[in-house]
């Protein structure tokens, strides 16, 4: 018997192809989001209040996966921005090729920012790498007020956390501060944001950093590698 | 359950490194991290049944798995944690540094002498 030692990285292959896009990114100072969550969470809402806001301010497409239908990039294209849908079919995760794949639909030249809404899902989308500048996890109240404890690698490797649906706080069993606390000990680096899409609060203050985030991508300020706190 | 597609690059890393007079290979090591989000059984599974009936088969999956391991930034204190609770047990501080435990890597094959 001998042994062949490889030390490889299984997601090598991911890794490069996220590379690939980051450095496309960078090349047209396109900022870019990884939006993640547990399904039903508000992803696609969030994303119609901040287009709502944001279409005639700045240039943004949108880059949906799901595991079936265009129905997100419908509601999405009803705004009138570019929306690219991904069908994993059975896929729980959009991986870095199949972003790659989606760009070929998408001129980056003519953006400023290229938000992608992941598959629904606090598990799997955490350990790929797209080629993003940073993981927004939107955590909902409706999902109880533990979820960071459960899924703590989810909430580790994202840079923001929105808290959706705040107006049904007094309805269901979910402790905001709670939420925030939880999540904060497991990163203590989040950017927090608390939003309703039904009263609209909060979008205002979440579209205001994001504005200053594709300002600063468009500088040339964009990372040249995932922002993230063990990195 | 994304460890079907794991198991698909780990086939194709072995294949790679597989020099061509050997077709033995007996086991690949794989070191898998607490917090790497991967079921080490499932993925064990994944890889004989995508390896059956290839030349691959019969290949035996060792899993290695590497413990969390963090360090305090606020008291510099070092341990393994048994869950991923992100409190330093030393000083109560949050703000830990991931040394290990996020690992999804083959590190070596062993073959059969030709």
């Amino acid at each position: 018997m001998s042994v062949i030692t490889i030390e490889r990285k299984v997601l090598e292959k991911n890794e490069a192809i996220a590379r690939k896009n980051r450095d496309l990114f960078a090349r047209h100072g396109v900022f870019v989001l990884n939006m993640v969550s547990s399904p039903g969470s508000g992803k696609t809402s969030i994303l119609e209040r901040t287009l709502h806001r944001l279409k005639d301010r700045v240039r943004i497409a949108v880059i949906e996966g799901d595991v079936q239908t265009d129905l997100d990039a419908r509601r999405v294209a009803a705004y009138g921005v570019p929306a690219v849908q991904i069908i994993t079919q059975g896929g729980c995760h959009l991986e870095a090729s199949l972003v790659h794949d989606a760009l070929a639909n998408i001129d980056l030249a003519s953006l400023d920012a290229v938000i992608i809404e992941n598959v629904g899902n606090l598990v799997c989308p955490s350990n790929y790498d797209l080629g993003e500048a940073m993981k927004v996890v939107v955590a909902s109240t409706t999902e109880g007020d533990d979820k960071p404890l459960k899924y703590p690698a989810m909430f580790r490797n994202s840079s923001v956390l929105i808290i959706n649906k705040t107006d049904l706080v007094p309805y269901v069993n979910c402790s905001l501060p709670a939420l925030q606390a939880n999540a904060l000990s497991i990163n203590p680096g989040l950017t927090v944001f608390q939003t309703s899409c039904t009263t609209d609060a909060g979008i205002a203050e979440w579209c205001a950093w994001l504005l200053e985030q594709i300002r600063l991508a468009s500088q040339g300020g964009a990372s040249a590698a995932p922002i993230g706190i063990d990195e | 359950m994304h460890e079907l597609s794991l198991a698909e690059n780990i086939v194709d890393i072995v294949r790679q490194n597989l020099p061509a007079e050997q077709s033995g290979a007996v086991s690949v090591k794989v070191r898998v991290g607490e917090m790497a989000g991967v079921v080490p059984d499932s993925l064990a599974f994944c890889f004989e049944a995508i390896t059956a009936g290839t030349p691959l088969e019969g290949i035996r999956m060792v899993i290695e798995r590497v413990p969390l391991r963090e360090k305090c930034r606020t008291c510099g204190e070092e341990r393994v944690l048994p869950q991923p609770l992100f409190l330093c047990p030393a000083c109560g501080g949050s703000d830990l540094l991931i040394l290990s435990g996020r690992e999804l890597e083959v590190s070596e094959i062993e073959v059969e002498d030709p």
